[in-house]
């Protein structure tokens, strides 16, 4: 019989997409000891433990089903900032946004950043996150100089990047210890300002050729592409670059956090914290194929080749204007579909993944293409190429046929080499993941675990998803 | 789709028939009653897809835990159906407390301390259906049956009230009210039943729909009449 735990303490948890959820038993400690605390119920109930950041991650990795939630998100202490190495050292719980907010003053920027400013360091390093310059910048693990883990054993251990485990704790999905503390080496800032040049792009050949020409210049390289688009326009969107800026000032005024704050309002006037109640009901292939054809139109009239400054929170969290924005996708959630392909084949791969949505009806209301590198971290998904992040509707309806689009999608990118991103993830088949991760990082992954983790403490809906969770194999 | 499903008293009867339709639908279903015999005869059925789980509901200190216990073992939680319940034969004229109190033990004090559980566990996670089967013997205290009416009585008052705290947070909180149904419990009363397989099948339908519902439109309408009939008239007729 194992140990009650009670369900005063469970919650539904899902994840950002809400497509997947579980009932879990929720525990948010806030020091070492705690943690240390909830590995040892586990052991002692039975029970597996899943890792939780800020719950930003699309699908089910930062879920299961009836374990133990160990939520880092209240370990968020900032230790100290280094203003001559220029390193931050905290705890994991820290957030993107508590890091920025704390340091811009100084001169700093989180080296890289995701499209929210939600995540957690840990979590960030759980899925090893890539920004808009990953292309120069990598993974963010690459920005870390240190950082503390608790094995689920309970031993803890400092790791540096001459560390072998370094490079398979940051990347492997909280699958092989909790990440507790964080030692991150910030980017040095002259301005709160980027200069973002705009270009409207009228097909596939057109978007690649500008991130080429732009490569070995540009900071950042982030292209909007309208899946609508087909024929000659196939492929056609909106290319953003940008660039760090200085100025003269000793102390430029765009470094006060206030100054970056994104508006309350739209236009002036909308509360942003009602804008997804109107977005919802265009939130249909009809409603976005128009808002994509308006978004392109408007691109090239408006703006187009013109340099214009922009401060770096509004340029890097577009997608923290606008407050709740998944509610419009319920009642059914929605998946984000990330791949990566090396970058002879993607020009080819990418154009037939959106003929393929085309054909099945299928759209993604909203395609991001990003350029890549290779790392060195075990569950890696960069590639010398390019990525397409694509966002989808779910529905009762359309399930089944929008797994198949992305089962045939993802049959594309392992023909080509390229990978995924289990950050955003939901339709992968164990098979898939193999492929692109390669026989010998797994195996490296099982050795790890049954020495760190022999009882597969650790575990989340992905994991036993893709067959990454050992206890799964003994059922 | 109901992933997972708690059945207490599924060895016969209605609970027998909605865990293995379940089954059949693709459920993984934990089977609880204290006829294990029964229980593994379902399961043998249905390799991988039952749990089953010997318990008499009397022992109620074992509650808590083996609801952890089950949980732990299906690996969640879409619907708790609470089936089991106790109806021995009473004379007109008999006033029997060593029959009434497995009626008090089973139907209500069973029920309570299976239905906490689950209720607190929905109240948390909002998240499942939970299920309840009462009686249209629960719409009137009728002379025949004194304190089985009382029980399922009971059971609506403490299911409405269940609902009231969280039915709004999307669980669905349901009380069955079936009529005269063909299990053993009713093998010895000759009367117009209705077949158990239909009631189950019925009983799966409504568990996502919130509130108390009849098995047919005929006692939806007889017992919104009974139910209103006045009680100097009622005391006279011979029910
Ligand atoms: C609007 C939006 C935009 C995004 N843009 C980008 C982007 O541009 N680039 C990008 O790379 N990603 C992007 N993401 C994905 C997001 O950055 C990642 O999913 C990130 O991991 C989320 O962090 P989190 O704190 O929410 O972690 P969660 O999602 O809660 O968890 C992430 C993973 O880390 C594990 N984990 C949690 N805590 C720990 C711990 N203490 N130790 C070890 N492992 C742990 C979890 O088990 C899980 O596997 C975006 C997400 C959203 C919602
Ligand atoms: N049949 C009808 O006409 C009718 C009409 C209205 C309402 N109902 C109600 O429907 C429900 C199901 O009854 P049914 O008709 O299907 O009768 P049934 O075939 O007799 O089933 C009763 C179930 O309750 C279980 N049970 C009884 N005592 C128990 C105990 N101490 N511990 C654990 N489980 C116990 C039995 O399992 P074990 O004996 O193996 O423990 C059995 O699985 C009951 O609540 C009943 O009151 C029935």
């Amino acid at each position: 019989m194992i140990r009650a735990t009670s369900p005063s303490r469970m919650v539904r948890a899902t994840g950002f997409g809400m497509t997947e959820g579980g009932d879990v038993y929720l525990y948010r400690p806030t020091n070492v000891q705690e943690v240390k605390d909830i590995l040892q119920m586990a052991r002692e109930t039975g029970r597996q433990v899943v890792l939780r950041g800020s719950g930003r991650s699309y699908g089910d990795a930062n879920i299961a089903r009836e374990c133990l939630m160990l939520d880092i998100s209240r370990m968020n202490q900032i230790y100290s900032i280094n203003k001559q190495s220029a390193e931050v050292d905290c705890q994991a719980g820290v957030t993107i946004e508590q890091l920025w907010r704390s340091t811009l003053e100084d001169g700093f920027w989180p080296p890289i950043v995701s499209g929210t400013m939600a995540p957690t360091l840990a979590g960030a390093l759980g899925m090893n996150i890539h920004g808009k310059n990953a292309y120069v910048a990598g993974p963010i693990g690459e920005h870390v100089t240190e950082l503390d883990v608790v094995l689920p054993n309970g031993d803890v251990r400092t790791l540096k990047p001459e560390n072998p485990l370094f490079h398979a704790v940051i990347s492997s999905a909280g699958l092989l210890g909790v990440i507790t503390r964080v030692r991150l080496k910030m980017k040095r800032i002259k301005s709160g300002d980027l200069r973002v040049l705009p270009l409207s792009v009228p097909d596939w050949a057109g978007q690649f050729k500008i991130f080429e020409d732009l490569e070995h210049d540009a900071d950042y390289m982030v292209t909007w592409i309208d899946c609508f688009g087909r024929g000659k326009h196939a492929g056609r969107g909106v290319f953003h670059a940008a660039w760090y800026t200085q100025e003269n000032e000793e102390f430029p005024s765009t470094l006060r956090p206030e100054n970056q704050d994104l508006p309350d309002t739209i236009l002036g006037f909308f509360p942003k914290s009602v804008v997804w109640r109107f977005l919802k009901p265009l939130n249909n292939r009809f409603g976005m194929r128009a808002l994509n054809a308006a978004k392109h139109h408007a691109s090239r009239l408006l703006g187009n080749g013109k340099q214009h400054p922009q401060g770096l929170v509004g340029f890097s969290f577009l997608l923290d204007y606008v407050p709740n924005w998944r509610n419009a996708y319920l009642p059914g959630g929605f998946i984000q579909y990330q791949s990566f392909v090396p970058k002879e084949h993607a020009p080819r791969v990418f154009a037939e993944q959106v003929r393929l949505q085309q054909e099945a009806k299928l759209e993604s209301f909203l395609g991001v293409m990003k350029r890549h590198k290779p790392d060195p971290f075990l569950f890696s998904h960069g590639v010398d190429g390019y990525s397409l992040a694509l966002d989808f509707k779910v529905t009762r309806k359309n399930r089944e046929k929008l797994w198949q689009l992305a089962h045939a999608m993802n049959d594309l990118v392992v023909a080509a080499g390229g990978k995924f991103y289990l950050a955003k993830d939901s339709t992968l088949r164990p098979a898939d993941f193999q492929a692109t991760i390669g026989s010998e990082n797994l195996a490296r992954y099982f050795d790890l675990k049954a020495e760190l983790d022999p009882e597969s403490i650790l575990t989340s809906s992905l994991a036993k998803r893709l067959g990454l969770d050992p206890r799964e194999f003994s059922k | 789709m109901i992933k997972e499903a708690i059945i207490v008293g599924a060895s016969s009867g209605m609970g027998y028939e909605v865990a293995r339709q379940l089954a059949e639908a693709g459920t993984k279903v934990a089977v609880v009653a204290r006829r294990l015999d029964r229980l593994e005869q379902l399961a043998a059925a249905f390799p991988g897809k039952i749990l089953c789980y010997s318990h008499d509901v009397t022992h109620f200190e074992e509650i808590p835990g083996l609801f952890q216990q089950i949980t732990h073992d299906l690996g969640g939680l879409d619907l708790f159906l609470y089936a089991s319940g106790v109806m021995p034969e009473v004379g007109w004229h008999e006033y029997s407390f060593t029959k009434d109190k497995p009626m008090v033990d089973v139907n209500i004090s069973g029920a309570v301390a299976w239905i906490n559980e689950a209720a607190e566990r929905m109240d948390n996670t909002r998240h499942g259906r939970l299920v309840a089967i009462g009686s249209v013997a629960g719409e009137r205290g009728r002379s025949q049956q004194p304190v089985y009416n009382a029980s399922k009585a009971f059971l609506h008052t403490y299911m409405e009230a269940i609902r009231n705290r969280i039915a709004r947070h999307g669980v669905a909180v349901v009380t069955i009210k079936p009529g005269p149904t063909e299990t053993e419990m009713t093998a010895h009363l000759k009367m117009k039943k209705m077949p158990v397989e239909v009631a189950a099948r019925k009983i799966i339908a409504l568990s996502g729909k919130t509130g108390e519902h009849f098995l047919s439109p005929v006692h939806a309408v007889a017992f919104f009449i009974i139910r209103n009939f006045p009680s100097f008239i009622f005391r006279k007729l011979k029910v």
